[in-house]
C-alpha cells in the first residue's frame, strides 16, 4: 500500500484513547489509574450528572520512536475536556513523576476548555498547580510538549498551561486562546466578536494563525500519525533549556515588539500582511506544506 | 440523573481477560466497563445515566444482549449520557470484545 | 478600601509605588527589608500591555535585586475580553507572566499575594495563585464564575446550586471556599504590617517545601481527593 492511499485518521475526530493509542510506539502505552481502578468524580455525582472512570484524563507511560515517554492525553468529548478535582490531579501527578523520573518527554495532549465549572475551585487551583508542575518538569529538564488538534482546542486556563509547554504541536483545526469567542460575544457584543462566524474564529484562534505568529512551533495535518511523526521530529532537535533570565527577557522583548505593532488588529487577514504574507486572503485555502512554506519564506 | 442495577442470566464467558472499556461519557454516548464478577453464570449491570425514566428500555436492551451473549461471570458499569439503544447494543458488544482479548 | 489606604496599611514604615493603567509597581519597607510591591487594581481585566509591564518588573528585580521578595496585590476581574487580544495571543502573554514568577522563585525570591477585592479565573492564575503562598482580604471576592452565570452555563437549577455551595467549597465563589481548598493560605481581617511581616517570615520555608496547596486542601478537609490522586499517579507501578 502507497502512502497516499494510507488511511489517514483524524486527529480531531478520534477519541483520546484512540489518540494516544496511535501516537505512541504500537502496544507500548501503560496507563496509570486506568477506568477500572479509578471513580468517577463525586461531585458530578453531586450534581446528579453522570461521571466517567477516567474523569476524562488518561495518564501513563510508554515509547516514542523508541524513547520511553510519559503521556496525558484530555478526552474533548466528555465535560468538553474540562479540568476538575480528579482530572487535574492525575496531570499534575504524572508531571511531578516526570520531574523525578526524567522520561525523555511529557507528551500533553490538550483538548479542554479550561477549569470545569462544576468543580470550578477545584479546577482553578488544579490548574495553577499544572502551571507549576509543567514549569518544574521542565526545570528538571524533562521537556513537556502540548499537542493541540482535539474539538475543544486549548482554552481558559488550558491555554496558559500550553503557552507554558516547551513547545505546541499544532494542527489547522486546533484552537488555542485564552476566552472562548462565545464567552466574548457574550460579554462584549456579537460586533466585538461573532462565534458563529467560523471562519473568522479560526483566523483569530486557528492553528494555521498561530503557527505564522510563532505561537506553536509546528503545524501538522489533522491526522494522528502527523502528529506522532511530528513529535518525533521535534523531540530529536531539542535540548530543554534551564530556565533563565537571558531567555525570558527575549521573549518579553519579541512580545512588547508584536504588541506595539499589532495592538490595533482585529483579524489574523491584517497580522499576516503585516507579517509580510504576500496573499494573506489565500491562507485559510492553503494545505498544511504550502502553509509552512509560506512561513519559512517569511522575512525574519 | 438515575442509577439502575440489573442482573441477568447468561452463558459463561468463554475467556475472561482483563478489563475494558469501550466509549466516551459524551452527548448521546456512553462508556461500558467490563470486569470479572463472582457468579459465573450472571451478568451484573450497573447504569448512571443523565436521561430518567427509561428501565424498561435498559432492560430490554439489556436483556438481549445477555441472552444473545455469553457474558455470564462478568460485571458491566455503565455511565450513560443520552445513548441510543442502537448504539448501547454497538458499545456492548464491542466492550465484550475487547474483555475476551479481541479488541475491535 | 483605596489602594493607597491598603498600602499605608501594609507598609507603616514607607512606600514608594506608582500606579499605571491599574498595574502597580514600586517597593516598599517591611520588617524583613525592602520589598518589591506590583500587581493590578480597580479590579483590573489583564491585557497583554498589563502582563508585560508585571512581567518586565519581576524580570528588572530580580536581575538589579537579586533576592528581594515579591509582594503582589491583586485585584483583578479577570482576562481581557476582546478579539484584539486574543489574535496577539493573550494566554501567551499570560504564561509569560507565570513564568517570570517562577524564574524569581527559583533565584530565590521570596513571593506572596494578598487579594485586595476581586481575584478571577486568568487574572488571578497569571500571578496571585502563582506566588508561593496566596492570602485574602476578608470582604475579597475570588471566584471563576458567579453562581447565576454558572447556573446558565451548566443548566443546574441556581437554587440547587446555592443549596449545595452550603456545604461544599468546591464550586461557589469565595475566599473562604479557597482557604479550605488549600488556594489561599489565610484571611487577614484588615490589610496589616503584622500580618505581612509574618507570613513573609514564612513564605520562604514554604517555597522550600514546593507546592503544599493540596497537602493544604486535604488538611482543611476541603479538597479530599487530590493529594490521594497524587500520591497513587506517582507511586503506581508502570
Amino acid at each position: 500500500m502507497s502512502l497516499a492511499l494510507a488511511v489517514r485518521k483524524s486527529w480531531f475526530e478520534a477519541t483520546a484513547r484512540a489518540r494516544v493509542a496511535g501516537l505512541l510506539d504500537a502496544g507500548s502505552f501503560h496507563e496509570i489509574l486506568p477506568p477500572a481502578v479509578s471513580q468517577p468524580s463525586p461531585h458530578l455525582a453531586q450534581l446528579e450528572l453522570p461521571g466517567a472512570f477516567d474523569d476524562g484524563v488518561i495518564a501513563g507511560s510508554g515509547r516514542l520512536a523508541g524513547k520511553p515517554i510519559f503521556a496525558i492525553a484530555q478526552e474533548g468529548q466528555f465535560m468538553g475536556g474540562a479540568v476538575g478535582e480528579i482530572h487535574g490531579a492525575k496531570i499534575v501527578g504524572l508531571l511531578r513523576r516526570a520531574a523525578q523520573e526524567k522520561p525523555a518527554a511529557v507528551l500533553f495532549l490538550i483538548d479542554s476548555g479550561g477549569v470545569r465549572l462544576h468543580e470550578a475551585n477545584a479546577g482553578l487551583i488544579a490548574i495553577s498547580e499544572i502551571m507549576r508542575a509543567v514549569l518544574d518538569a521542565r526545570a528538571a529538564g524533562v521537556p513537556v510538549i502540548a499537542l493541540v488538534g482535539g474539538s475543544c482546542g486549548a482554552f481558559g486556563g488550558m491555554g496558559i498551561v500550553a503557552k507554558l509547554c516547551s513547545a505546541i504541536l499544532i494542527s489547522e483545526e486546533g484552537r488555542l486562546a485564552l476566552s472562548g469567542p462565545e464567552v466574548i460575544e457574550t460579554v462584549a457584543g456579537v460586533e466585538e466578536f461573532d462565534s458563529k462566524d467560523r471562519a473568522l474564529v479560526w483566523r483569530v484562534t486557528g492553528g494555521k494563525h498561530r503557527y505564522l505568529m510563532g505561537d506553536c512551533a509546528m503545524l501538522v495535518e489533522d491526522d494522528i500519525a502527523a502528529f506522532r511523526s511530528g513529535a518525533t521530529e521535534f523531540l530529536s532537535g531539542w535540548g530543554e533549556p534551564a530556565p533563565s533570565i537571558a531567555h525570558l527577557r527575549a521573549s518579553q522583548q519579541a512580545l512588547e515588539k508584536r504588541l506595539a505593532a499589532y495592538a490595533t488588529y482585529r483579524d489574523g487577514l491584517q497580522v499576516w500582511a503585516a507579517l509580510g504574507v504576500a496573499e494573506p486572503e489565500n491562507v485559510p485555502m492553503l494545505d498544511r506544506d504550502s502553509l509552512v512554506a509560506v512561513k519559512e519564506g517569511l522575512p525574519t | 440523573m438515575e442509577t439502575l442495577n440489573f442482573c441477568f442470566d447468561s452463558a459463561p464467558v468463554l475467556k475472561g481477560a482483563s478489563p475494558a472499556l469501550c466509549g466516551v461519557v459524551g452527548s448521546g454516548n456512553l462508556e461500558i466497563l467490563i470486569k470479572t464478577g463472582i457468579e459465573p453464570a450472571a451478568c451484573r449491570v450497573c447504569i448512571k445515566t443523565s436521561a430518567r425514566g427509561f428501565g424498561e428500555t435498559w432492560q430490554a436492551v439489556l436483556g438481549s444482549f445477555a441472552a444473545s451473549h455469553a457474558a455470564g461471570g462478568t460485571v458491566i458499569a455503565i455511565n450513560d449520557m443520552g445513548a441510543t439503544p442502537a448504539v448501547v447494543t454497538l458499545r456492548l458488544a464491542q466492550a465484550l470484545a475487547e474483555y475476551q482479548g479481541g479488541g475491535q | 478600601m483605596s489602594l493607597n489606604d491598603i498600602l499605608d496599611s501594609l507598609f507603616p514604615a514607607g512606600h514608594t509605588v506608582n500606579v499605571e493603567n491599574k498595574v502597580i509597581s514600586g517597593v516598599a519597607t517591611t520588617a524583613q527589608g525592602t520589598v518589591a510591591v506590583l500587581g493590578t487594581t480597580d479590579a483590573a481585566a489583564i491585557d497583554h500591555a498589563m502582563a508585560l509591564a508585571l512581567a518586565g518588573f519581576i524580570l528588572d528585580t530580580v536581575e538589579q535585586h537579586p533576592g528581594r521578595p515579591l509582594v503582589f496585590l491583586v485585584d483583578t476581574s479577570g482576562q481581557a475580553l476582546s478579539r484584539s487580544q486574543e489574535l496577539l495571543c493573550l494566554n501567551g502573554s499570560l504564561a509569560h507572566l507565570a513564568q517570570c514568577v517562577d524564574l524569581a522563585r527559583r533565584q530565590g525570591h521570596a513571593s506572596l499575594s494578598l487579594v485586595t477585592a476581586n481575584a478571577v479565573s486568568g487574572g488571578f492564575l497569571s500571578f496571585g495563585l502563582m506566588a508561593d503562598r496566596a492570602y485574602a482580604l476578608a470582604d475579597a471576592q475570588v471566584r471563576v464564575m458567579d453562581l447565576r452565570a454558572m447556573a446558565r452555563v451548566t443548566k443546574i437549577a441556581h437554587e440547587r446550586l446555592v443549596e449545595l455551595a452550603a456545604t461544599s467549597p468546591t464550586f461557589a465563589p469565595g475566599a473562604e471556599n479557597y482557604l479550605r481548598m488549600g488556594g489561599i493560605e489565610a484571611i487577614w481581617p484588615a490589610p496589616s504590617a503584622a500580618l505581612l511581616a509574618a507570613a513573609l517570615a514564612t513564605v520562604s520555608q514554604a517555597r522550600a517545601a514546593g507546592d503544599q496547596r493540596m497537602q493544604c486542601g486535604l488538611a482543611r478537609s476541603g479538597r479530599r481527593l487530590a493529594a490521594a490522586v497524587v500520591n497513587s499517579v506517582c507511586h503506581s507501578a508502570v
